[in-house]
């Protein structure tokens, strides 16, 4: 099974080295790429190879990537944005890929600036990350003394600047005109959509911003092909690789590079080892904080963007965060909630108010103070966060996991209805 | 013209709208906040859902919001759709959930924009159950209260505050559901247009603190359509009142000049009609006071007796009342009183209004300019309204690069963005820092001779033909041909100069450029704005008056002996030792006015005059249009409209006064078009100056009678001192206030418009006098640079949004603002004349200043601040100054 | 001018890597909090007018971002990962515990100045949740025994 995206990654949390990266093929697909392909030739291979975005909404790249205005006419400078936002709760791949090998982060990104045309990039790292700031900080450095970044990339007439932003917090900065915002040093108010970042992004020039583990893939697609790429996939709809991860109650948490299509329950029961002892597996979020519910029934589905849309939830970042029957799916629901509500970045109203109310409601629930008709304000609320009724996604993602819980875990809602049982046995309670 | 399905019902509507404009336009009610007519929208609040079908088979639908969402040829939407009316429902009861029940004490209520949207959109029981979010409050100046608890973040405050009127300190703070609006700090809003947050804010977070001072509830209000009076654009206001004292004003919508905003001066410089400076009985000079009768007869007798008789008319009096002077002491006697070097440049702007290739663009066409020079004229402060309109101008290019990208140009958020800092050129030439040099392409500050002949050159480089200084410092030769270059690549190239720099040369040179863009342009007249600084500066010069200095003269040569000053400072027009010697030599002076001033104080007799707020009349703006205004409510006591002393029993009603101005000025001929005339009725009805939820009524002079007083008739105007009347839609110029069913508040507007931001239904109030007159003019002649050097330094004069003006000053708020008299000088100069920061120095035998520093003045100048109180905007006519050592102390 | 010269130059060099000296603010932010651990009123005048922005832009920005503070915090900031994974794994007793130890709730600091507690969101290591980050230093599978260990009993 080839892992292309850890295979540089060592256990011991150390980087990969720049000499460990060229060791097995690195900066090889920017050689190939500067030498043998025009820009839309790699957004070509791109499209071909399958490639969706990485960083929740599962967006086919090459097509983001056509968008941009391409050739002397358009507009200058573009911008290639890496998306290093990771902040969704339940989800750890970026952090593996940025700390553990830097260079396929920066050849990746190299490549897409040359695909774009853009001559500046922006890697967005969130603020906590402070190893991995230190690692891209010292692999640009090297990347630019090997020729890799800088003027006239490997000797080309290609040049590219990469600059390292450090956020200072607040999980709205991951969509990605929040991010663009910020990235302005505004505050991380989301852009209505259209204009798309691709024709009016960064100080309102042509931008792409991709999600850091999409970009770590391009190296692998520019060496092997589309074709292979695809290949590694074990969804006829998906191709590649993905990392997928596991939290909560199971033997052996952990991330783990897995052809797309794995299904969860080889990634639960192989890969993280089973429930831990004294544990049952109850539901889980099969891709982040801001995913429906799935339950034990789904185990068998592959985890896929199609599969998992199907299913009725979304493969999001692909890190599974696992509900365990001695959790109170009430409380669990009220903790993503308190998360969201505090993570709006205050500009529309449903999100702003709503979730704050969502809050109240659930808080009295778990307190013994709730009422019969709150469920069907927390049902109603649901459907009016929906998407495209908010200004941006993190509403409709703050709604998923409690509409879900709603439908699937109905009894434990009920339960804190009748308080002397409230405290019933459940963990947390 | 797309047409469009909604509810059913087929619509065309305007192909650049966004849905919610649409709607809107069409009159239908649907909810809204972040949205604003003038500053577009951004999609936050989602008040205004409506369900979108893909086409005629989609029976669900989805929810969009209709500011966000672009009409489109035959898309079927819908406003009643229960789920849309219940989505609605639901982001009223969640901006409800942290708003306080305070609305009996809060003065937004019952003009309240989320209160009537909380009632139309049908949110009447709260579900809520959690706690409120608490802000505290910031001090933010004189003008305006600050309630945050009330804030729904619908974010109209910063996006007007910031974006639209480009001022820095007010913004949003934190994130979630505790986001702030307000100063990094206590401390006074800086900009001048605040106080329109008071109108932007949709419920009461910004309140108006002059109101809360004597505050009613607006149906208790009695409004009249106003023209503000404090500078010479006339903006349209709705000044409203109780109990005989004025409350208060508001923007009145007028789609050619405020549109939705008033400055700060206009809307806070009302306190002069209240204030215990008021003129309310005769009085004489020694101190005797009498009824309106004997004051009367002791005007007509001094009349009699008098060995020569005078009148001296004013630039803050309506038309008729400077003509029935005009009239009372005959075409020869009548003088303007304006300063001597501002009437010459009234003068030299009806000159080039007149004879020159010329159009006076009016505030709504100025922001559609795509070039920009401004040259001497500190309009951020002699004309704020309109400097606010350029800063609308710059958004031109924004709109350009973002037609471009097709992004609509109601998407406000992404129109800027894409933009970034792209603007359309302007160029701002003048003496000191302007408020406009934040936006300007690039700004050079000179003499006002430098910027003549700088201009003359730009003229010279538009059009070869027009002749030009030759001696042109080479430095300024790029500049020179950058300004030129823009101008004549322009489209629409726009020249805006002004009287406020009293230098008759400058306003030739602006002329001059005009001229050379129309002969670029194959004689299309070039749009131009000068401003004036009084609301009848232009009025009063089209009524032919003499200069002051000749009215001086004609009482020191003993040619009269008698002067009739009407609404008029002496004081302010020329140096206090003229004033005096006039005053003095004059054996009876006759000071017909509302507020007393130095020059009431000195003359033989005091004729109260009713105020803008208690009388009709018509003014001229910049734009040359005749504005009416109408009496807000009864003047009380001896006051009444000053053409009422000078006429009375010449012409019974103001119709026929406005008709004999008509009829013997021809360029004032379509005056009586201004505005419906006094038997104008509706369907027999008079139209109400009262809401129809006014109270009291009864019982409000209860205290002195208990009998229901009768309205008193009003034979003046076909407004009603009551509130029953013709119902809605009176045409635009007797608007008194907004109101419509459902809209309580001023956002009501629209309802009024023949669309959304279009001319109010049935055209904008007023009549443009002067259109372009050809070009019988001829080239002017330039200056040689430099030709004027002397020693000693240029006196300019300075302008003070709050300070320059007379009545403003009478509002306690506006005097907090105003700086001190002083004198400017450039470091150079300063350190040249071995002055300091704080020295007093002496300008003739009146004045004493201190010397304030400021280093972008350009030097040679010696900056004076006209118009504070003791500083007459003739301070300047002697043009140079030759600071002594001595004169220092 | 309340910044060091270090400090300024930091600053120019970070506005150096954009069009606009204003999208260096979040930065200019963090440099300055870096040495000083908070963001005075004078600090944030001083570095508005450095990037061409009004005090009030400024704040807008500063207050908007959870890492940037506007109020003086110990030596070293406490953050606990308070999001779902590692509250399923005991964040809240390590809440506890800190609270009991240090003598302060959320948001405070300690009397002796050494430590804040804030939660924060998810720290992007559930595998070994519970997470806290202590300055700039990431701990993993925390507990309160080895928290006494980090802290030093």
């Amino acid at each position: 099974m080839e892992k292309p995206l850890t295979r540089n990654i060592k256990t011991d949390g150390s980087a990969a080295s720049l000499e460990e990266y060229r060791r097995n093929g690195g900066y090889e697909g920017l050689r190939k790429a500067l030498t043998s392909y025009a820009p839309v030739e790699i957004q070509q291979m791109v499209r071909e190879s399958g490639l969706r975005g990485r960083g929740g909404a599962g967006f086919p790249t090459g097509i983001k990537w056509s968008f941009v205005p391409m050739g002397k006419d358009a507009p200058s400078p573009k911008y290639l944005v890496v998306n290093g936002d990771e902040m969704e709760p339940g989800t750890f791949k970026d952090r593996l890929l940025i700390e553990g090998d830097p260079h396929q982060l920066l050849e990746g990104v190299a490549i897409s600036a040359y695909a774009i045309e853009a001559r500046i990039a922006y890697i967005f790292l969130r603020g906590e990350y402070h190893v991995g700031a230190k690692r891209l900080r010292q692999a640009i450095a090297e990347a630019h003394e090997h020729g890799y970044l800088g003027e006239h990339i490997l000797g080309s007439d290609f040049s590219l600047e990469v600059y390292l932003h450090t956020s200072a917090g607040r999980y709205i900065c991951g969509e990605e005109t929040a991010l663009l915002n910020s990235l302005e040093g505004k505050r991380a108010i989301p852009r209505a959509k259209p204009p798309f970042p691709q024709t009016s992004g960064l100080f309102g020039k042509p931008t792409i911003v991709n999600n850091v583990e999409t970009l770590c893939n391009i190296p692998h697609i520019v060496r092997n092909g589309a074709e292979w790429f695809k290949s590694l996939s074990r969804s006829r709809g998906d191709a590649g690789t993905k990392i997928y991860g596991v939290s909560g109650r199971v033997k052996r948490p952990g991330a783990w590079e897995l052809p797309i299509g794995t299904t969860a329950r080889e990634i639960i029961e192989e890969y993280a080892g089973g429930m831990q002892e004294g544990y049952r597996l109850k539901g889980f979020l099969p891709g982040g904080a801001s995913t429906d519910f799935l339950l034990p029934e789904h185990l068998d589905l592959p985890l896929d963007f199609t599969s998992v849309g199907t299913a009725g939830s979304r493969l999001g970042t692909g890190t599974m965060i696992l509900l365990d029957n001695r959790t109170c799916p009430v409380r669990m629901v009220l903790n993503l909630l308190r998360f969201f509500a505090q993570e709006s970045c205050g500009w529309c109203t449903p999100c702003r108010d709503g979730l704050p109310w969502i809050v109240t409601l659930l808080n009295d629930l778990v307190e013994g103070k709730g009422r019969p008709e709150d469920l069907v304000t927390l049902e109603k609320m649901c459907t009016f966060l929906g998407p495209g009724h908010t200004f941006c996604a993190l509403a409709p993602g703050a709604a998923a996991p409690l509409q879900s819980a709603l439908k699937h875990f109905r009894a434990d809602f009920e339960r804190y209805l009748k308080p002397q049982i409230a405290s019933g046995g459940l963990l947390h309670a | 013209m797309p047409d469009i399905h909604i509810d059913g019902k087929r619509y065309s509507v305007s192909a650049d709208d966004n849905l919610l404009q649409a709607c809107l336009s069409l009159g239908l009610d649907l909810p809204y906040f972040c949205w604003h007519p003038a500053l577009g929208s951004v999609g936050a609040c989602r008040q205004c859902a409506v369900i979108q079908y893909q086409n005629s088979e989609d029976d669900q639908g989805r929810i969009v919001m209709a500011c966000m969402t672009p009409v489109a040829e035959g898309m079927r939407v819908s406003l009643e759709n229960p789920t849309a009316r219940a989505f609605r429902a639901q982001i009223i009861e969640l901006l409800m959930s942290n708003h306080p029940h305070d609305c009996p004490v809060c003065e937004e209520g019952g003009e309240c924009h989320l209160q009537d949207m909380t009632v139309m959109t049908g949110h009447t029981f709260r579900r809520y159950r959690g706690k409120k979010r608490t802000h505290r409050n910031q001090y933010l100046g004189p003008f305006i209260n600050h309630e945050m608890n009330r804030c729904i973040a619908c974010y109209r405050c910063v996006r007007f505050y910031r974006d639209y009127c480009g001022s820095r300190d007010l913004e949003v703070f934190a994130a979630h559901n505790h986001v702030y609006f307000g100063r990094h700090e206590d401390g006074i809003l800086e900009s001048e247009f605040s106080g329109n947050l008071v109108e932007v804010c949709p419920t009461g977070v910004f309140t108006d603190k002059t109101f809360s001072r004597h505050y009613t509830r607006k149906w208790d209000l009695q409004s009249a359509p106003s023209v503000c009076v404090h500078c010479g654009l006339g903006c349209n206001t709705s000044p409203g009142e109780r109990y005989g004292s004025l409350r208060r004003i508001v923007n009145r919508y007028h789609g050619e000049i405020n549109g939705y905003f008033l400055c700060d001066r206009g809307r806070f410089g009302y306190g002069f009609v209240n204030a215990a400076s008021r003129i309310r009985q005769v009085t004489t000079k020694e101190g005797e006071t009498l009824d309106e009768d004997s004051g009367w007869r002791r005007l007509q007798s001094l009349l009699a007796e008098a060995q020569g008789v005078i009148g001296i008319g004013s630039p803050r009096a309506s038309l008729e009342a400077n003509f029935a002077l005009r009239e009372a002491v005959g075409a020869r006697h009548f003088h303007g009183g304006i300063a001597d070097s501002e009437f010459a440049c009234l003068r030299t702007v009806l000159e080039i209004l007149e004879t020159q290739p010329v159009r006076i663009a009016s505030l709504r066409e100025m922001e559609r300019a795509d070039a920009v020079l401004v040259l001497g004229e500190d309009v951020g402060n002699t004309a704020p309204r309109l400097a606010l309109a350029l800063r609308q101008a710059v958004r031109n290019r924004a709109f350009a690069i973002a037609d471009r990208l097709q992004i609509p140009r109601w998407q406000d958020a992404a129109v800027r963005e894409a933009a970034q800092r792209e603007k359309t050129p302007l160029f701002c030439l003048g003496f000191a820092p302007t408020r406009l040099d934040d936006i300007a392409t690039c700004s050079y500050r000179a003499s006002p001779e430098e910027l003549a002949t700088f201009a003359f050159a730009v003229a010279h480089r538009i059009d070869p033909v027009a002749p030009t200084a030759e001696d042109l410092p080479s430095q300024l030769e790029g500049l020179a041909e950058e300004i030129a270059t823009t101008l004549a690549a322009a489209k629409r190239p726009l020249i805006v100069s002004g009287v406020g720099a009293h230098s008759e040369i400058l306003l030739k040179a602006a002329g001059q450029i005009a001229r050379a863009l129309s002969t670029r342009r194959a004689g299309r007249p070039t749009e131009v704005h000068f401003p004036v600084p009084e609301c009848n500066s232009l009025g009063l010069a089209l009524l032919e008056a003499g200069s002051l200095a000749a009215a001086f003269e004609a009482v020191e040569l003993g040619l009269a002996d008698t002067v009739i000053v009407l609404e008029n400072d002496l004081y302010r027009r020329a140096q206090a030792d003229l004033v005096d010697r006039f005053l003095e030599r004059a054996r009876n002076v006759i000071v017909i006015d509302h507020t007393l001033h130095e020059t009431a104080k000195r003359a033989d007799l005091v004729l109260p005059a009713a105020t803008f707020a208690e009388s009709e009349g018509t003014l001229v703006n910049s734009e040359g249009r005749a504005q009416r205004f109408f009496a807000v409510f009864e003047p009380t006591g001896g006051i009444q409209a000053s053409w009422r002393w000078l006429g009375a029993g010449r012409w019974n009603h103001i119709d026929e006064l406005t008709r004999a101005v008509a009829d013997s000025v021809p360029s004032l001929r379509n005056i009586p078009q201004a505005a419906p005339g006094a038997d104008f009725r509706i369907a027999e009805e008079r139209i109400p100056r009262q809401p129809h939820r006014y109270s009291g009524r009864t019982a409000m002079v209860a205290h002195v009678h208990i009998h229901e007083p009768k309205p008193k008739v009003d034979e003046e105007s076909p407004l009603a001192y009551s509130m029953e009347g013709a119902p809605l839609a009176p045409p635009a110029a007797l608007l008194p206030f907004v109101w419509a069913p459902q809209w309580n508040s001023n956002q009501a507007i629209f309802k009024f418009q023949e669309e959304v931001n279009g001319p109010l239904a049935g055209g904008d109030p007023g009549v443009r006098l002067l259109e372009p007159g050809g070009s019988s003019g001829t080239w002017f002649s330039p200056p040689r640079f430099g030709e004027e050097s002397r020693p000693g330094l240029r006196l300019v004069p300075l302008h003070h949004v709050f300070g320059s003006e007379e009545m403003s000053m009478f509002s306690p708020p506006i005097r907090e603002r105003a700086p001190a008299p002083y004198l400017a000088l450039h470091p150079e100069d300063a350190a040249r004349f071995q002055l300091a920061a704080g020295d007093l120095v002496e300008l003739g035998a009146h004045l004493r200043l201190t010397v304030c520093i400021v280093p972008r003045l350009a030097p040679g100048l010696a900056g004076i601040p006209v118009g504070l109180p003791s500083v007459s905007f003739a301070e300047v006519s002697s043009r140079y100054w030759l600071p002594k050592r001595g004169s220092a102390s | 001018m309340s910044l060091s010269p270090a400090e300024i130059e930091a600053i120019r060099h970070e506005a150096s890597h954009y069009p606009e000296p204003s999208a260096a603010a979040i930065e200019a932010l963090k440099i300055v909090q870096r040495e000083r651990g908070w963001i005075s009123d004078e600090n944030l005048a001083d570095i508005a007018a450095l990037l061409s922005m009004s005090p009030a832009e400024l704040e807008g920005v500063a207050t908007f971002y959870n890492l940037i503070y506007r109020k003086p915090v110990g030596k070293k900031v406490i953050h606990y990962c308070d999001s779902v994974s590692c509250w399923m794994l005991g964040a809240e007793e390590n809440r506890r515990h800190l609270e009991q130890r240090l003598g302060i709730g959320l948001g405070e600091t300690s009397a002796d100045g050494e430590y804040t507690l804030l939660p924060i969101v998810c720290l992007g290591a559930c595998d070994r949740a519970p997470v806290m980050m202590i300055g700039e230093e990431t701990y993993f599978q925390v507990d309160p025994r080895k928290l006494d260990e980090i802290l030093g009993s």
